[in-house]
């Protein structure tokens, strides 16, 4: 009987975090199209995401494109269709390393700061203080770090789909022993435009559910620094499964038979 | 004449723990009450429902004779134009300097521009003895007394018709918590606004209302004057008053 009630505790708490975060995202989105709206907060977040997150990017994408390269190099070497890799590099970074791991590693820097942030304010009265303050919390804080993680987020991975497909041309070109031209006249004949597409809409999606994530963890977040610390941890996990679920959502989507 | 606030069978649970049940108070226009209260009496929780943080489950809270318990928030953000909130921890926006915390009403509301909102914010923290270079810096590095300070700055940078004081000397020194509790006066007079506190010290509670209301096991159990409460034989307000440990107030201590 404590085994069920258990059980039936853990599915009605599941419901009613399922039930307040659709709320919450309703609630987002349909403030990203209602007046009033905080430039200045949402250049400060899309510096924040797009500018400080280039370094983590660019690095993730860098070495996902030398180890592409570097374990392609091996498979293929067995049929001798060495060619191919240009081909698996450009296709694997645009369509789903750049997105994913890019998303994965946002997720990590911006999702979590986003909710300590938040959470921080929350649990100093900072969010209550905007209420008496005649200022929407949702529109003041929630809605320009969406904004900003759904315009730049795309722009971050079509960068990391640059760094990654060079990452991928050093080791074929300077390891491998590939010719540069015929490289990267390989890479250009396979690439194409819905490659990268897919990978940016893909971004966009990320950027949403990782500002998402952020926010709604930070802003129900309760109980002092312990539960800032929680509403950290929860945000990056659940924006980190949610990232790979709609990546094959979207896959699907684009590519799907 | 009709209370600028008026609370009325104001009740708020929270799970099966009923903080409050059945509140009722009046404030007069331009008058300064105290809540006075042990810790988890729900003066927080009263303050809250008052500001429309938190929804009474039951009962009637009127704002100039208006019922303010079940406004939009469109509504609810007009009630709040004219109200001014010191919390308890400042609440200062961490991302922001000092002078826009004071001005953020003023620029939210679009009242005013920039370099106006800033010259009034100068203006708000001279009042409350802060020097106009305090309005360059940062929040975290200000003292607790100074956030205060400015907090109550931005409390009354709107010119508010009530103010909101949550624990206002909670966690100063003795000297800074009368500082404190001189520039409520100080404000209020300045103002002229009705004025709702809750607090647990005494001290502040004598020196910035005209009237206190004790607050016990969710209702009001007394009001009066100042003057009056030291004389008070309820049992009651006599034990919180001279902090007692025996007495009908049972604190909650884990051994």
């Amino acid at each position: 009987m404590k085994l069920l009630q258990a059980i039936g505790r853990v599915f009605l708490a599941f419901l009613g975090t399922t039930g307040r975060l659709t709320l919450f995202a309703l609630t987002s989105v349909t403030h990203c199209f209602l007046p009033p709206y905080y430039p200045r907060i949402m250049i400060r977040q899309m510096i924040e995401i797009g500018y400080f997150s280039l370094p983590v990017v660019g690095l993730t994408a860098i070495f996902a494109g030398m180890v592409l390269a570097l374990q392609s190099y091996t498979g293929f070497a067995r049929f001798s269709a060495e060619g191919a890799i240009a081909n698996v590099v450009v296709l694997s970074v645009t369509r789903e390393l750049a997105p994913v791991l890019g998303g994965l590693m946002i997720a990590g820097r911006v999702g979590a700061s986003m909710a300590a942030e938040i959470g921080t304010m929350r649990v100093t009265e900072q969010i209550d203080a905007l209420t008496t303050l005649s200022t929407n919390a949702i529109k003041y804080l929630v809605v320009p770090r969406i904004i900003a993680g759904v315009i730049m987020l795309p722009f971050l991975i079509f960068v990391a789909d640059v760094i990654g497909v060079f990452g991928g041309f050093l080791v074929s070109v300077y390891k491998l022993g590939f010719n540069p031209a015929i490289y990267l006249q390989n890479t250009w004949d396979f690439l194409e435009a819905l490659d990268v597409i897919s990978g940016l809409v893909k971004a966009a999606v990320f950027g949403f559910l990782v500002a998402l994530m952020g926010c709604y963890h930070g802003y129900y977040s309760k109980g002092g620094a312990q539960g800032v610390g929680a509403a950290t941890t929860n945000s990056v996990v659940s924006a980190s499964i949610l990232i790979l679920c709609f990546n094959y959502i979207l896959t699907e989507a684009f590519f799907g038979l | 004449m009709e209370p600028k606030i008026q609370l009325r069978g104001v009740t708020k649970a929270f799970g099966p723990k009923k903080v409050l049940t059945g509140v009722d108070l009046d404030v007069a226009r331009g008058e300064s009450v105290v809540i006075i209260g042990g810790s988890g009496t729900g003066k927080s929780v009263t303050l809250k429902c008052i500001l429309g943080l938190l929804t009474p489950d039951s009962g009637s809270i009127r704002i100039d004779g208006r019922e303010v318990t079940a406004l939009s928030t469109a509504e609810r953000d007009r009630v709040n134009r004219q109200v001014g909130m010191l919390f308890q921890g400042g609440a200062l926006f961490d991302s922001l300097p000092v002078w826009e915390n004071v001005a953020f009403g003023l620029l939210s509301r679009k009242q005013c521009g920039r370099e106006e909102a800033r010259e009034i914010a100068v203006g708000k923290l001279a009042l409350v003895g802060l020097k106009p270079h305090i309005a360059d810096a940062w929040p975290a590095d200000l003292s607790i007394g100074m956030q205060k300070r400015v907090g109550l700055a931005r409390a009354i940078a709107t010119d508010p018709e009530i103010i909101f004081f949550d624990e206002p000397t909670t966690g100063l020194d003795p000297i800074m918590a009368d500082m404190i509790n001189e520039l409520i006066v100080h404000v209020n007079r300045e103002v002229g606004a009705t004025a709702l506190s809750i607090s647990h010290d005494m001290e502040s509670a004598r020196k910035t209302g005209d009237r206190i209301a004790m607050l016990y096991q969710g209702r009001i159990v007394w009001t009066g004057h100042p003057d009056a409460i030291d004389g008070e034989t309820d049992p009651v307000v006599d034990q919180f008053v001279h902090g007692r440990v025996d007495g009908p107030i049972k604190m909650q201590v884990r051994a």
